[in-house]
């Protein structure tokens, strides 16, 4: 069952993706110059509806959040590790196999080199497990836990500052 | 619906709307029936892979490992949402008739030529260095940058800041003109 729930989300997923135009590397790297805008209208309008069911559920007692451990020597020094190969490459994990799909034979080879980097990082791991991730550990926190405030706060200004970015967005064409 | 399911692009607001439906009922299902809510995400699959794969050739060193150990090699929910990720975009382009062959895309053959050679070596490098980045911030745009930010999490605020600064810099240096 689990493995069928995750193929079945997977693949409207992948379909939506492509509807979007998300999985094209000059979709990708179009952003990443600052010419094309429509990679963070995907994900914001995708963010901004998906916490505000999140948190209602959340609070409705039906589920659990689950944030990530809040390192933030390994998340500053390994987002910008993972922004260079992402403009290299002009995919990102999710999207290679995508992009892949639709013909974009070049995102084979970013797919082989995903997994030549993953079987690094496990080598790498013990050393870094001593080092960078101890770096600034906040444990699994939330923005709201941190400011001390409701959730519902924080998201009503994602929310007013998500939809002024896509207002100023369509105006400039971007 | 047909038509819908058949029409070539979607306003990406549409989409994305349907994304975060679809986040939020993915942690709704999988609470109910596997009694752990699973969140998007598609890294970690890149370690499990590797793992898998080099299980092949020496059982030992993945047993050994004690990065492979805590990820816990095998195929399960996210494996199959990545495979599902490409049945989907399948469908998709082939639906909509926007399936594509692409060896070299433009913005890359206008700063670095047609070679599919260079560009192979070039998706390869991103590949490698991409992934190592991913897994050292704990995940990427997906597991981060969208279920990490729905639940408005400070270690996934960091994390997707910091992929759009590190990507927006490497894209201005390394395509420069390509970009104009």
């Amino acid at each position: 069952m689990e493995l069928i729930l995750g193929l079945v989300t997977g693949i409207i997923f992948g379909f939506l993706l492509q509807k979007a135009q998300i999985l094209r590397f000059e979709k990708q790297v179009g952003f990443m110059l600052l010419k094309d805008m429509t990679i963070i209208k995907f994900m914001a309008t995708a963010v901004l509806v998906g916490m505000v069911g999140i948190y209602a559920c959340h609070e409705a007692g039906l589920i659990s959040l689950s944030p990530k451990a809040t390192n933030v020597g390994a998340l500053i020094i390994g987002g910008l590790i993972f922004g260079i190969g992402w403009a290299i490459a002009g995919f990102c994990p999710g999207t290679s196999v995508g992009a892949l799909a639709e013909g974009r034979w070049h995102a084979i080879w970013a797919i082989a080199g995903m997994f030549i980097g993953a079987s690094m990082y496990a080598r790498a791991y013990p050393v870094l497990k001593t080092t960078v991730l101890t770096w600034g550990n906040y444990g699994k926190v939330t923005l709201p836990e941190v400011l001390s405030i409701s959730p519902w706060i924080v998201i009503l200004a994602w929310v007013i500052g998500g939809v002024l970015f896509f207002i100023w967005a369509e105006k400039k064409g971007l | 619906m047909a038509n819908f399911l058949k029409s070539a692009v979607w306003s990406p607001y549409v989409a994305g709307a349907l994304v975060g439906l679809l986040a939020i009922g993915s942690v709704l299902v999988t609470t109910v029936v596997l009694e752990k809510g699973k969140y998007l995400g598609a890294s970690t699959t890149f370690v499990r892979g590797a793992g898998l794969i080099e299980q092949t050739l020496s059982a030992d060193s993945v047993a050994e490992n004690a990065y492979y150990q805590s990820k816990k090699v095998k195929v399960d929910w996210q494996m199959l949402f990545v495979v599902g990720i490409f049945i989907g975009a399948f469908a998709s382009s082939r639906l909509g008739r926007t399936a594509q062959r692409e060896f070299v895309p433009p913005i890359w053959r206008s700063r670095f030529g047609s070679s599919t050679v260079v560009r192979a070596v070039g998706a390869f490098i991103g590949g490698v260095v991409l992934i190592f980045g991913a897994r050292l911030a704990g995940g990427c745009p997906s597991g981060h940058g969208m279920s990490g930010n729905m639940q408005l999490s400070l270690s996934s605020f960091i994390a997707l800041v910091f992929f759009i600064v590190g990507g927006v810099v490497t894209a201005k240096i390394v395509y420069r003109k390509g970009g104009q």
